[in-house]
Protein backbone atom coordinates (compact mmCIF):
# COMPACT_ATOMS: atom_id res chain seq x y z
CA UNK A 1 0.00 0.00 0.00
CA UNK A 2 2.76 2.41 1.02
CA UNK A 3 4.68 1.50 -2.08
CA UNK A 4 1.65 2.17 -4.24
CA UNK A 5 1.09 5.59 -2.72
CA UNK A 6 4.75 6.51 -3.18
CA UNK A 7 4.56 5.27 -6.77
CA UNK A 8 1.46 7.36 -7.39
CA UNK A 9 3.21 10.43 -5.99
CA UNK A 10 6.23 9.82 -8.20
CA UNK A 11 4.06 9.42 -11.30
CA UNK A 12 2.25 12.61 -10.38
CA UNK A 13 5.57 14.43 -10.11
CA UNK A 14 6.78 13.04 -13.43
CA UNK A 15 3.63 14.08 -15.24
CA UNK A 16 2.94 17.48 -13.68
CA UNK A 17 6.36 18.98 -12.94
CA UNK A 18 6.87 21.52 -15.73
CA UNK A 19 10.67 21.58 -15.30
CA UNK A 20 10.92 18.05 -16.63
CA UNK A 21 9.80 19.55 -19.90
CA UNK A 22 8.29 16.50 -21.59
CA UNK A 23 7.51 18.45 -24.78
CA UNK A 24 11.19 19.37 -25.04
CA UNK A 25 12.14 15.74 -24.45
CA UNK A 26 9.80 14.67 -27.24
CA UNK A 27 11.27 17.31 -29.52
CA UNK A 28 14.88 16.19 -29.02
CA UNK A 29 14.43 12.41 -28.63
CA UNK A 30 14.69 11.79 -32.39
CA UNK A 31 16.65 14.91 -33.26
CA UNK A 32 19.15 14.15 -36.08
CA UNK A 33 22.16 14.95 -33.91
CA UNK A 34 20.84 12.78 -31.10
CA UNK A 35 20.21 9.95 -33.54
CA UNK A 36 23.75 10.22 -34.89
CA UNK A 37 25.37 10.16 -31.44
CA UNK A 38 23.24 7.23 -30.33
CA UNK A 39 24.93 5.35 -33.17
CA UNK A 40 28.34 6.64 -32.02
CA UNK A 41 27.67 5.42 -28.48
CA UNK A 42 26.63 2.00 -29.77
CA UNK A 43 29.71 1.82 -31.99
CA UNK A 44 31.98 2.75 -29.09
CA UNK A 45 30.38 0.10 -26.90
CA UNK A 46 30.49 -2.68 -29.49
CA UNK A 47 34.03 -2.01 -30.70
CA UNK A 48 35.37 -1.73 -27.15
CA UNK A 49 33.60 -4.95 -26.15
CA UNK A 50 34.90 -6.80 -29.21
CA UNK A 51 38.46 -5.82 -28.30
CA UNK A 52 37.74 -6.62 -24.66
CA UNK A 53 36.27 -10.07 -25.31
CA UNK A 54 38.84 -11.21 -27.89
CA UNK A 55 41.84 -9.97 -25.94
CA UNK A 56 40.20 -11.21 -22.75
CA UNK A 57 40.02 -14.76 -24.13
CA UNK A 58 43.68 -14.59 -25.17
CA UNK A 59 44.70 -13.24 -21.75
CA UNK A 60 42.68 -15.89 -19.93
CA UNK A 61 44.26 -18.70 -21.94
CA UNK A 62 47.71 -17.16 -21.37
CA UNK A 63 47.00 -16.88 -17.67
CA UNK A 64 46.17 -20.60 -17.48
CA UNK A 65 49.21 -21.57 -19.56
CA UNK A 66 51.85 -23.80 -18.04
CA UNK A 67 54.52 -21.53 -19.47
CA UNK A 68 55.44 -19.17 -16.59
CA UNK A 69 56.43 -16.28 -18.90
CA UNK A 70 53.10 -16.32 -20.73
CA UNK A 71 51.19 -16.58 -17.50
CA UNK A 72 53.09 -13.69 -15.92
CA UNK A 73 52.66 -11.40 -18.91
CA UNK A 74 48.91 -11.93 -18.60
CA UNK A 75 49.01 -11.42 -14.83
CA UNK A 76 50.88 -8.14 -15.17
CA UNK A 77 48.52 -6.90 -17.89
CA UNK A 78 45.48 -7.60 -15.72
CA UNK A 79 47.16 -6.08 -12.68
CA UNK A 80 48.07 -2.90 -14.53
CA UNK A 81 44.81 -2.27 -16.36
CA UNK A 82 42.64 -3.05 -13.38
CA UNK A 83 44.88 -0.92 -11.22
CA UNK A 84 44.53 2.34 -13.13
CA UNK A 85 41.30 4.33 -13.59
CA UNK A 86 39.78 3.97 -17.03
CA UNK A 87 39.43 7.75 -17.22
CA UNK A 88 43.20 8.05 -16.86
CA UNK A 89 43.65 5.47 -19.61
CA UNK A 90 41.33 7.39 -21.93
CA UNK A 91 43.27 10.62 -21.40
CA UNK A 92 46.53 8.70 -21.81
CA UNK A 93 45.59 7.24 -25.21
CA UNK A 94 44.36 10.63 -26.33
CA UNK A 95 47.82 12.01 -25.57
CA UNK A 96 49.80 9.06 -26.90
CA UNK A 97 51.38 11.29 -29.55
CA UNK A 98 53.37 12.96 -26.77
CA UNK A 99 55.04 9.59 -26.28
CA UNK A 100 55.21 8.10 -29.77
CA UNK A 101 55.22 10.29 -32.87
CA UNK A 102 54.87 7.71 -35.59
CA UNK A 103 54.06 4.09 -36.01
CA UNK A 104 55.71 1.94 -38.64
CA UNK A 105 55.82 -1.57 -39.99
CA UNK A 106 59.21 -3.07 -40.73
CA UNK A 107 62.12 -5.04 -39.33
CA UNK A 108 62.71 -4.18 -35.65
CA UNK A 109 65.65 -1.74 -35.43
CA UNK A 110 65.99 -2.16 -39.21
CA UNK A 111 64.36 -0.68 -42.30
CA UNK A 112 60.72 0.33 -42.23
CA UNK A 113 58.18 -0.27 -44.97
CA UNK A 114 55.13 1.76 -44.02
CA UNK A 115 54.81 4.48 -41.47
CA UNK A 116 51.89 6.44 -40.03
CA UNK A 117 51.71 9.63 -38.03
CA UNK A 118 50.22 8.75 -34.64
CA UNK A 119 48.37 12.05 -34.62
CA UNK A 120 46.33 11.16 -37.69
CA UNK A 121 45.87 7.53 -36.63
CA UNK A 122 44.65 8.08 -33.08
CA UNK A 123 41.56 10.23 -33.40
CA UNK A 124 39.59 10.86 -30.18
CA UNK A 125 37.21 8.08 -31.18
CA UNK A 126 40.05 5.59 -31.74
CA UNK A 127 41.68 6.63 -28.47
CA UNK A 128 38.41 6.01 -26.64
CA UNK A 129 37.88 2.61 -28.28
CA UNK A 130 41.45 1.55 -27.49
CA UNK A 131 41.32 2.73 -23.90
CA UNK A 132 37.91 1.23 -23.16
CA UNK A 133 38.71 -2.01 -24.99
CA UNK A 134 42.13 -2.61 -23.46
CA UNK A 135 40.77 -1.84 -20.01
CA UNK A 136 37.81 -4.14 -20.57
CA UNK A 137 40.12 -6.97 -21.66
CA UNK A 138 41.58 -7.12 -18.17
CA UNK A 139 38.15 -7.67 -16.64
CA UNK A 140 37.01 -10.03 -19.40
CA UNK A 141 40.18 -12.09 -18.89
CA UNK A 142 39.10 -12.95 -15.36
CA UNK A 143 35.52 -13.68 -16.44
CA UNK A 144 36.71 -15.99 -19.22
CA UNK A 145 39.19 -17.65 -16.87
CA UNK A 146 36.37 -18.39 -14.43
CA UNK A 147 34.41 -19.92 -17.32
CA UNK A 148 37.32 -22.08 -18.50
CA UNK A 149 37.94 -23.32 -14.96
CA UNK A 150 34.28 -24.25 -14.60
CA UNK A 151 34.57 -26.90 -17.32
CA UNK A 152 35.37 -30.37 -16.01
CA UNK A 153 38.91 -31.55 -16.76
CA UNK A 154 37.50 -34.82 -18.07
CA UNK A 155 36.26 -32.86 -21.10
CA UNK A 156 39.79 -31.77 -22.00
CA UNK A 157 41.10 -35.29 -21.47
CA UNK A 158 38.41 -36.83 -23.64
CA UNK A 159 39.20 -34.37 -26.43
CA UNK A 160 42.94 -35.00 -26.15
CA UNK A 161 42.35 -38.76 -26.16
CA UNK A 162 40.46 -38.35 -29.44
CA UNK A 163 43.51 -36.69 -30.95
CA UNK A 164 42.39 -33.08 -30.78
CA UNK A 165 45.11 -30.46 -30.40
CA UNK A 166 45.08 -28.02 -27.50
CA UNK A 167 43.74 -25.19 -29.65
CA UNK A 168 40.99 -27.33 -31.17
CA UNK A 169 40.02 -28.61 -27.73
CA UNK A 170 39.74 -25.05 -26.47
CA UNK A 171 37.68 -23.79 -29.39
CA UNK A 172 35.40 -26.80 -29.96
CA UNK A 173 34.99 -28.33 -26.50
CA UNK A 174 35.94 -26.08 -23.60
CA UNK A 175 34.90 -22.57 -24.71
CA UNK A 176 31.35 -23.54 -25.81
CA UNK A 177 30.77 -25.06 -22.37
CA UNK A 178 32.45 -22.16 -20.59
CA UNK A 179 30.07 -19.75 -22.35
CA UNK A 180 27.28 -20.59 -19.91
CA UNK A 181 29.40 -19.15 -17.12
CA UNK A 182 30.91 -16.37 -19.25
CA UNK A 183 27.77 -14.83 -20.76
CA UNK A 184 25.89 -13.47 -17.71
CA UNK A 185 28.82 -11.39 -16.38
CA UNK A 186 29.69 -10.38 -19.95
CA UNK A 187 26.16 -9.02 -20.33
CA UNK A 188 26.84 -7.00 -17.21
CA UNK A 189 30.09 -5.75 -18.68
CA UNK A 190 28.44 -4.74 -21.96
CA UNK A 191 25.73 -2.77 -20.23
CA UNK A 192 28.33 -1.21 -17.97
CA UNK A 193 30.44 -0.38 -21.05
CA UNK A 194 27.49 1.36 -22.69
CA UNK A 195 27.44 3.81 -19.83
CA UNK A 196 31.20 3.96 -19.26
CA UNK A 197 31.57 4.95 -22.91
CA UNK A 198 30.19 8.35 -21.87
CA UNK A 199 33.64 8.99 -20.33
CA UNK A 200 34.89 9.50 -23.89
CA UNK A 201 33.15 12.87 -23.42
CA UNK A 202 36.35 14.08 -21.67
CA UNK A 203 38.49 13.86 -24.83
CA UNK A 204 35.85 15.39 -27.08
CA UNK A 205 34.20 12.35 -28.64
CA UNK A 206 30.75 13.45 -29.66
CA UNK A 207 28.73 10.67 -28.04
CA UNK A 208 25.31 10.61 -26.40
CA UNK A 209 26.14 12.43 -23.19
CA UNK A 210 28.37 15.10 -24.72
CA UNK A 211 25.95 15.85 -27.53
CA UNK A 212 22.91 16.22 -25.26
CA UNK A 213 24.95 18.30 -22.83
CA UNK A 214 26.09 20.67 -25.55
CA UNK A 215 22.53 21.09 -26.80
CA UNK A 216 21.52 21.87 -23.22
CA UNK A 217 24.34 24.38 -22.93
CA UNK A 218 22.77 26.30 -25.80
CA UNK A 219 19.07 26.09 -24.89
CA UNK A 220 19.47 25.71 -21.08
CA UNK A 221 16.99 22.78 -21.04
CA UNK A 222 19.33 20.77 -18.82
CA UNK A 223 16.87 18.32 -17.27
CA UNK A 224 14.93 17.45 -20.47
CA UNK A 225 18.15 16.67 -22.34
CA UNK A 226 19.44 14.52 -19.50
CA UNK A 227 16.14 12.67 -19.80
CA UNK A 228 16.70 12.25 -23.55
CA UNK A 229 20.10 10.70 -22.87
CA UNK A 230 18.71 8.49 -20.09
CA UNK A 231 15.85 7.24 -22.23
CA UNK A 232 18.27 6.18 -24.95
CA UNK A 233 20.59 4.48 -22.47
CA UNK A 234 17.62 2.55 -21.06
CA UNK A 235 16.37 1.59 -24.51
CA UNK A 236 19.79 0.26 -25.62
CA UNK A 237 20.23 -1.56 -22.30
CA UNK A 238 16.87 -3.24 -22.82
CA UNK A 239 17.87 -4.42 -26.28
CA UNK A 240 21.15 -5.77 -24.90
CA UNK A 241 19.34 -7.58 -22.10
CA UNK A 242 17.13 -9.26 -24.69
CA UNK A 243 20.15 -10.29 -26.72
CA UNK A 244 21.75 -11.81 -23.63
CA UNK A 245 18.62 -13.87 -22.98
CA UNK A 246 18.79 -15.48 -26.43
CA UNK A 247 22.55 -16.05 -26.23
CA UNK A 248 22.15 -17.81 -22.89
CA UNK A 249 19.43 -20.00 -24.34
CA UNK A 250 21.65 -20.98 -27.24
CA UNK A 251 24.56 -22.03 -25.04
CA UNK A 252 22.30 -23.87 -22.59
CA UNK A 253 21.59 -26.55 -25.19
CA UNK A 254 22.14 -30.02 -23.78
CA UNK A 255 21.60 -28.72 -20.27
CA UNK A 256 19.32 -30.73 -18.04
CA UNK A 257 17.51 -27.71 -16.75
CA UNK A 258 14.36 -26.58 -18.54
CA UNK A 259 15.07 -23.63 -20.74
CA UNK A 260 12.84 -20.61 -20.08
CA UNK A 261 10.53 -19.92 -22.99
CA UNK A 262 11.21 -16.86 -25.09
CA UNK A 263 8.79 -13.92 -24.83
CA UNK A 264 7.46 -14.79 -28.30
CA UNK A 265 6.85 -18.39 -27.24
CA UNK A 266 5.08 -17.14 -24.13
CA UNK A 267 2.82 -14.81 -26.10
CA UNK A 268 2.01 -17.57 -28.58
CA UNK A 269 1.24 -20.02 -25.77
CA UNK A 270 -1.03 -17.47 -24.10
CA UNK A 271 -2.87 -16.75 -27.34
CA UNK A 272 -3.37 -20.45 -28.01
CA UNK A 273 -4.70 -20.98 -24.49
CA UNK A 274 -7.00 -18.01 -24.95
CA UNK A 275 -8.27 -19.34 -28.28
CA UNK A 276 -8.99 -22.73 -26.79
CA UNK A 277 -10.96 -21.20 -23.95
CA UNK A 278 -13.01 -19.14 -26.43
CA UNK A 279 -13.92 -22.15 -28.52
CA UNK A 280 -15.18 -24.06 -25.54
CA UNK B 1 59.70 -55.50 -29.63
CA UNK B 2 58.58 -55.95 -33.20
CA UNK B 3 54.97 -56.92 -33.60
CA UNK B 4 53.89 -55.80 -30.15
CA UNK B 5 51.00 -53.38 -29.85
CA UNK B 6 52.11 -52.10 -26.46
CA UNK B 7 55.59 -52.55 -25.06
CA UNK B 8 56.35 -50.96 -21.71
CA UNK B 9 59.85 -51.25 -20.30
CA UNK B 10 60.55 -50.19 -16.74
CA UNK B 11 57.99 -47.37 -16.83
CA UNK B 12 58.27 -44.98 -13.90
CA UNK B 13 55.84 -42.23 -12.95
CA UNK B 14 55.82 -39.90 -9.98
CA UNK B 15 53.46 -37.16 -8.87
CA UNK B 16 55.87 -34.94 -6.97
CA UNK B 17 57.48 -37.08 -4.31
CA UNK B 18 54.82 -39.75 -4.65
CA UNK B 19 56.10 -42.56 -6.87
CA UNK B 20 53.03 -44.17 -8.45
CA UNK B 21 54.64 -46.50 -11.02
CA UNK B 22 57.84 -48.18 -9.90
CA UNK B 23 59.06 -49.84 -13.06
CA UNK B 24 56.30 -51.47 -15.07
CA UNK B 25 57.10 -54.10 -17.70
CA UNK B 26 54.10 -54.91 -19.81
CA UNK B 27 53.52 -56.33 -23.27
CA UNK B 28 50.40 -56.64 -25.39
CA UNK B 29 50.24 -58.33 -28.79
CA UNK B 30 47.80 -57.21 -31.48
CA UNK B 31 44.33 -58.65 -31.00
CA UNK B 32 44.92 -59.41 -27.34
CA UNK B 33 42.56 -58.41 -24.55
CA UNK B 34 44.36 -57.62 -21.32
CA UNK B 35 42.59 -56.88 -18.06
CA UNK B 36 44.40 -54.88 -15.40
CA UNK B 37 43.32 -55.74 -11.88
CA UNK B 38 44.44 -54.34 -8.58
CA UNK B 39 43.35 -52.43 -5.51
CA UNK B 40 42.66 -48.72 -5.88
CA UNK B 41 45.83 -46.68 -5.70
CA UNK B 42 47.86 -49.48 -7.24
CA UNK B 43 48.65 -47.31 -10.28
CA UNK B 44 46.66 -49.21 -12.91
CA UNK B 45 44.67 -46.19 -14.11
CA UNK B 46 47.80 -44.04 -14.12
CA UNK B 47 49.59 -46.63 -16.22
CA UNK B 48 46.67 -46.75 -18.66
CA UNK B 49 46.79 -42.97 -18.99
CA UNK B 50 50.53 -43.15 -19.71
CA UNK B 51 49.82 -45.30 -22.77
CA UNK B 52 48.18 -42.39 -24.60
CA UNK B 53 50.35 -39.75 -22.94
CA UNK B 54 47.61 -38.19 -20.83
CA UNK B 55 50.28 -38.66 -18.15
CA UNK B 56 53.95 -38.17 -18.91
CA UNK B 57 56.26 -40.95 -17.83
CA UNK B 58 59.35 -40.04 -15.80
CA UNK B 59 61.46 -43.05 -16.69
CA UNK B 60 61.66 -46.14 -18.88
CA UNK B 61 60.33 -46.57 -22.39
CA UNK B 62 56.79 -47.00 -23.62
CA UNK B 63 56.09 -48.05 -27.21
CA UNK B 64 52.75 -48.32 -28.97
CA UNK B 65 52.86 -50.18 -32.28
CA UNK B 66 56.64 -49.83 -32.34
CA UNK B 67 56.74 -46.08 -31.74
CA UNK B 68 57.61 -44.20 -28.57
CA UNK B 69 54.60 -42.53 -26.95
CA UNK B 70 54.81 -38.77 -26.63
CA UNK B 71 58.56 -38.60 -27.13
CA UNK B 72 61.27 -38.99 -29.71
CA UNK B 73 64.62 -40.43 -28.79
CA UNK B 74 67.84 -38.66 -29.70
CA UNK B 75 70.86 -40.64 -28.59
CA UNK B 76 70.05 -41.58 -25.05
CA UNK B 77 67.68 -38.72 -24.30
CA UNK B 78 63.95 -38.36 -24.75
CA UNK B 79 62.43 -35.16 -26.08
CA UNK B 80 58.73 -34.53 -25.72
CA UNK B 81 56.92 -34.25 -29.02
CA UNK B 82 55.05 -31.17 -30.18
CA UNK B 83 51.35 -30.89 -29.27
CA UNK B 84 50.32 -31.62 -32.85
CA UNK B 85 52.41 -34.80 -33.10
CA UNK B 86 51.18 -36.11 -29.76
CA UNK B 87 47.62 -35.47 -30.94
CA UNK B 88 48.26 -37.40 -34.17
CA UNK B 89 49.55 -40.40 -32.22
CA UNK B 90 46.49 -40.33 -30.00
CA UNK B 91 44.15 -40.71 -32.96
CA UNK B 92 45.25 -44.36 -33.14
CA UNK B 93 44.44 -45.04 -29.49
CA UNK B 94 40.83 -44.93 -28.34
CA UNK B 95 40.03 -44.30 -24.71
CA UNK B 96 36.90 -44.82 -22.63
CA UNK B 97 36.67 -43.12 -19.25
CA UNK B 98 35.05 -44.03 -15.97
CA UNK B 99 32.87 -40.90 -16.10
CA UNK B 100 32.11 -41.18 -19.85
CA UNK B 101 33.20 -37.57 -20.48
CA UNK B 102 30.80 -37.12 -23.36
CA UNK B 103 30.61 -33.54 -24.61
CA UNK B 104 27.38 -32.30 -23.00
CA UNK B 105 26.76 -29.53 -25.55
CA UNK B 106 26.56 -31.99 -28.44
CA UNK B 107 24.09 -34.70 -29.33
CA UNK B 108 25.17 -38.34 -29.29
CA UNK B 109 25.74 -38.27 -33.05
CA UNK B 110 27.69 -35.00 -32.91
CA UNK B 111 29.85 -36.43 -30.13
CA UNK B 112 30.78 -39.31 -32.40
CA UNK B 113 31.49 -37.31 -35.58
CA UNK B 114 33.35 -34.49 -33.81
CA UNK B 115 36.83 -36.02 -33.92
CA UNK B 116 36.55 -37.72 -37.35
CA UNK B 117 35.48 -34.39 -38.87
CA UNK B 118 37.69 -32.06 -36.87
CA UNK B 119 40.83 -34.18 -36.58
CA UNK B 120 40.80 -36.51 -39.59
CA UNK B 121 38.95 -34.14 -41.89
CA UNK B 122 36.34 -36.73 -42.85
CA UNK B 123 33.33 -35.37 -44.68
CA UNK B 124 30.25 -34.85 -42.54
CA UNK B 125 28.20 -37.27 -44.61
CA UNK B 126 30.77 -40.07 -44.35
CA UNK B 127 31.27 -39.48 -40.63
CA UNK B 128 27.50 -39.49 -40.07
CA UNK B 129 27.16 -42.73 -41.98
CA UNK B 130 29.89 -44.36 -39.90
CA UNK B 131 28.48 -42.92 -36.66
CA UNK B 132 25.03 -44.32 -37.42
CA UNK B 133 26.55 -47.76 -37.96
CA UNK B 134 28.47 -47.49 -34.69
CA UNK B 135 25.38 -46.37 -32.77
CA UNK B 136 23.57 -49.34 -34.20
CA UNK B 137 26.46 -51.57 -33.14
CA UNK B 138 26.19 -50.40 -29.51
CA UNK B 139 22.40 -50.73 -29.61
CA UNK B 140 21.54 -47.03 -29.58
CA UNK B 141 20.44 -46.37 -33.14
CA UNK B 142 17.37 -44.49 -31.89
CA UNK B 143 19.33 -42.16 -29.59
CA UNK B 144 21.37 -40.25 -32.20
CA UNK B 145 19.75 -36.89 -31.55
CA UNK B 146 19.74 -37.17 -27.75
CA UNK B 147 21.99 -35.02 -25.59
CA UNK B 148 24.16 -36.90 -23.07
CA UNK B 149 22.13 -35.64 -20.11
CA UNK B 150 19.03 -37.24 -21.61
CA UNK B 151 20.70 -40.66 -21.61
CA UNK B 152 21.27 -43.14 -18.78
CA UNK B 153 24.81 -43.84 -17.59
CA UNK B 154 24.98 -47.11 -19.47
CA UNK B 155 23.77 -45.46 -22.67
CA UNK B 156 26.27 -42.63 -22.25
CA UNK B 157 29.10 -45.09 -21.85
CA UNK B 158 28.07 -46.97 -24.99
CA UNK B 159 28.01 -43.67 -26.92
CA UNK B 160 31.49 -42.99 -25.50
CA UNK B 161 32.69 -46.35 -26.84
CA UNK B 162 31.19 -45.55 -30.25
CA UNK B 163 32.89 -42.14 -30.15
CA UNK B 164 36.28 -43.76 -29.55
CA UNK B 165 35.67 -46.37 -32.28
CA UNK B 166 34.77 -43.65 -34.80
CA UNK B 167 38.48 -42.83 -35.08
CA UNK B 168 39.16 -46.43 -36.16
CA UNK B 169 41.79 -46.98 -33.46
CA UNK B 170 44.31 -49.83 -33.37
CA UNK B 171 44.09 -50.03 -29.61
CA UNK B 172 41.33 -49.34 -27.10
CA UNK B 173 41.94 -48.33 -23.51
CA UNK B 174 39.15 -48.73 -20.96
CA UNK B 175 39.54 -47.00 -17.61
CA UNK B 176 37.06 -48.66 -15.22
CA UNK B 177 34.28 -48.31 -17.80
CA UNK B 178 31.56 -49.75 -15.58
CA UNK B 179 32.56 -48.40 -12.16
CA UNK B 180 30.25 -45.38 -12.31
CA UNK B 181 27.24 -47.37 -13.47
CA UNK B 182 24.23 -48.73 -11.63
CA UNK B 183 24.54 -52.53 -11.37
CA UNK B 184 21.67 -53.21 -13.78
CA UNK B 185 23.33 -51.08 -16.50
CA UNK B 186 26.73 -52.78 -16.34
CA UNK B 187 25.62 -55.73 -18.47
CA UNK B 188 24.86 -53.71 -21.63
CA UNK B 189 28.25 -52.02 -21.57
CA UNK B 190 30.10 -55.29 -20.97
CA UNK B 191 28.16 -56.89 -23.83
CA UNK B 192 29.40 -54.18 -26.21
CA UNK B 193 32.97 -54.68 -24.99
CA UNK B 194 32.69 -58.43 -25.33
CA UNK B 195 31.55 -58.07 -28.95
CA UNK B 196 34.40 -55.68 -29.60
CA UNK B 197 36.92 -58.15 -28.17
CA UNK B 198 35.47 -60.87 -30.37
CA UNK B 199 35.92 -58.66 -33.44
CA UNK B 200 39.67 -58.74 -32.82
CA UNK B 201 40.26 -55.30 -31.29
CA UNK B 202 43.31 -54.96 -29.08
CA UNK B 203 42.03 -53.89 -25.68
CA UNK B 204 43.49 -52.95 -22.32
CA UNK B 205 40.82 -52.84 -19.64
CA UNK B 206 41.22 -51.57 -16.11
CA UNK B 207 38.33 -53.17 -14.30
CA UNK B 208 36.91 -54.63 -11.13
CA UNK B 209 34.65 -56.96 -13.11
CA UNK B 210 36.36 -60.28 -12.38
CA UNK B 211 33.68 -62.14 -14.30
CA UNK B 212 34.40 -60.13 -17.44
CA UNK B 213 38.14 -60.67 -17.02
CA UNK B 214 37.68 -64.41 -16.64
CA UNK B 215 35.50 -64.67 -19.69
CA UNK B 216 37.02 -62.23 -22.16
CA UNK B 217 40.66 -61.56 -21.24
CA UNK B 218 43.57 -63.37 -22.83
CA UNK B 219 45.85 -62.12 -20.10
CA UNK B 220 45.13 -60.78 -16.66
CA UNK B 221 47.68 -58.53 -15.03
CA UNK B 222 47.59 -57.92 -11.31
CA UNK B 223 49.15 -54.68 -10.10
CA UNK B 224 49.78 -53.48 -6.59
CA UNK B 225 51.69 -50.54 -5.21
CA UNK B 226 53.09 -49.44 -8.56
CA UNK B 227 54.44 -52.78 -9.76
CA UNK B 228 53.13 -55.73 -11.76
CA UNK B 229 52.83 -58.48 -9.16
CA UNK B 230 51.96 -61.26 -11.58
CA UNK B 231 50.28 -61.89 -14.87
CA UNK B 232 48.95 -64.83 -16.80
CA UNK B 233 45.89 -66.33 -18.45
CA UNK B 234 42.75 -65.78 -16.37
CA UNK B 235 42.23 -69.49 -15.85
CA UNK B 236 45.55 -69.66 -13.99
CA UNK B 237 45.84 -66.31 -12.31
CA UNK B 238 42.29 -66.10 -11.04
CA UNK B 239 42.07 -69.73 -9.98
CA UNK B 240 45.56 -70.27 -8.57
CA UNK B 241 47.24 -66.98 -7.75
CA UNK B 242 50.86 -67.46 -6.74
CA UNK B 243 51.39 -64.31 -4.72
CA UNK B 244 49.94 -63.50 -1.31
CA UNK B 245 48.86 -60.04 -2.42
CA UNK B 246 46.96 -61.42 -5.39
CA UNK B 247 45.26 -63.97 -3.16
CA UNK B 248 44.29 -61.32 -0.63
CA UNK B 249 42.87 -59.07 -3.35
CA UNK B 250 40.91 -61.83 -5.08
CA UNK B 251 39.56 -63.04 -1.76
CA UNK B 252 38.13 -59.56 -1.23
CA UNK B 253 36.54 -58.99 -4.63
CA UNK B 254 35.27 -62.48 -5.43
Amino acid sequence: MVVLVLLAMLTHLLVTNKNLGWPVVRHYLFNPIVRRVVVTTIELTILAMVIGVLLGVVLAVMRLSKNPVTSWVSWIYIWFFRGTPVLVQIIFWFNINLLIKSFSLGVPFGPTFVSWKVNSLITPFVAAVLALGLNEAAYMAEIVRAGLLSVDEGQTEAAYALGMTRLKTLVRIVLPQAMRVIIPPTGNETISMLKTSSLAYIIGVLELLRATQSIAARNLETIPLLLVASIWYIVITSVLTGGQFYLERYFARGSSRMMPSTPIQMIRANLLALGRRRRR
Amino acid sequence: MTGLMVDAQQVHKSFGANEVLKGIDFKVSPGQVVCLLGPSGSGKSTFLRCINHLEKINGGRLYVDGELVGYRQQGDRLHELHDREIARKRTEIGMVFQNFNLFPHMTALDNIIEAPCQVKGESKAAARQHATELLDQVGLADKASFYPRQLSGGQQQRVAIARALAMRPKLMLFDEPTSALDPELVGDVLAVMRALAKSGMTMIVVTHEIGFAREVADTVVFMDDGVVVESGPPSELLANPRHERTKAFLAQVL
